[in-house]
């Protein structure tokens, strides 16, 4: 079976957002967002591994009637492991995380992480209480994934198997702070986003 | 409530319900912890408040990630956790203090008032100072009466002058534990 484009992967998720709000983690899940077009609504991360998951926590808390969807890579989801049990505890119904899993900490050189070593994180995600957490590979689960994530009731986890490439870098905007104000701003409205 | 509980002198001496007070005027709204025996109280007044949704931690860390996007999302976002946990912190700090996300964490002291766990003291030490390094302001709380002032100095600092704030409650305010005794 061929493995899945990351970025065709990314491209459907996002491909009509509906108002979703996005947390992409560091590295490749940030340019493969980035790919699918820069959005204030998407919040990319250039450090902070391991957060990713927990930014859309605090998020999804925050904003109940939106939906709130997590890409990360399977390296960042692996280093904060303990943050699908914190979410499992919550059950947050409008948190969806997709994991774009190569099996390769693709930044540092390509070695294999734990997944490529047989860990499987979907689950772990459901023996954390996730609503729904399985593995994808194939072209046909991405729309139903993609409308999993604006409709079905969370939270919801894909660990989604890529192939592992490099590709061209598409890299969003890396002041912190224009992404912390162009996101609130566009979300909250001016008033709020100044205060 | 008998008139002389309710007096400022007798409400001063609670401080866990004065912190949850200034939290509360302060508009918080998501409260995450990795308890602490000095945060008990505190830890029950804001599972016991409706206005607070409260996220129990597996690690320390993951709190600086969720008041990141509480914030985003438009929320107020507290921190509670001892002093051993900020270690666990440091390379999350650069997420608030990069993006300018306001923090706030109420930190319980160990390791520097008659504390009776070697373990604890290299942390509790260095407690400080790593908050420093890492771009953080620290206020300290040593007596009740100052609770709610001082937390409500640090909640203003945090959410009005978009700062990362630590708030150390000291080990003798909160008194030392020994072995075998209950929290």
């Amino acid at each position: 079976m061929t493995p899945l484009h990351r970025r065709k992967v990314v491209r459907t998720l996002l491909a009509r957002r509906e108002g979703l709000l996005v947390v992409a983690g560091l590295g490749s899940p940030a340019w493969d967002c980035t790919d699918a077009g820069d959005h204030p609504l998407t919040f990319p991360l250039w450090g902070a591994m391991g957060l990713a998951s927990m930014i859309g926590l605090g998020l999804a808390l925050a904003q109940p009637k939106r939906r709130v969807l997590v890409v990360t890579g399977d390296g960042e989801m692996l280093m904060g492991l303990g943050s699908l049990a914190t979410i499992g505890a919550q059950r947050p119904e409008n948190l969806a995380i997709v994991v774009l899993d190569n099996e390769r900490y693709g930044e540092t050189g390509m070695q294999r992480t734990h997944t490529g070593y047989g860990v499987d994180l979907a689950s772990a995600a459901k023996a954390c209480g996730f609503a729904e957490a399985r593995v994808v590979r194939r072209n046909a689960e991405l729309e139903p994934m993609r409308s999993g994530v604006h409709r079905a009731r969370g939270p919801l986890f894909f660990q989604v198997k890529v192939g592992a490439e490099v590709l061209p870098l598409a890299l969003p905007p890396r002041d912190g702070s224009v992404l912390r104000h162009r996101f609130r701003e566009t979300l909250l409205g001016k008033n709020v986003a100044g205060q | 409530m008998s008139r002389k509980a309710n007096s400022p002198s007798a409400r001063a001496l609670d401080w866990p319900g004065e912190l949850h007070r200034a939290l509360r005027t302060h508009r918080v709204g998501q409260v995450s912890y990795v308890p602490d025996a000095g945060h008990k109280r505190l830890i029950e007044l804001c599972h016991g408040d409706g206005e607070m949704a409260v996220v129990p931690l597996t690690t320390e860390e993951e709190g600086i990630g969720l008041a990141a996007g509480a914030w985003l999302g438009g929320k107020r976002a507290a921190l509670l956790m001892q002093s051993s946990g900020v270690g666990n912190c440091v390379n999350a700090f650069t997420l608030a203090c990069n993006c300018g996300f306001p923090l706030l964490m109420l930190v319980t002291m160990r390791g520097e008032w008659g504390e009776f766990n070697p373990w604890q003291v290299p942390m509790g030490q260095a407690t400080p100072e790593i908050l420093r390094l890492s771009g953080l302001r620290s206020l300290r709380l040593e007596r009740a009466e100052d609770a709610y002032a001082t937390a409500a100095a640090a909640a203003k600092l945090a959410f009005e002058g978009y700062a990362s704030v630590a708030l150390l409650i000291s080990q003798r305010l909160i008194g030392t534990k020994a072995f075998g005794e209950k929290p």
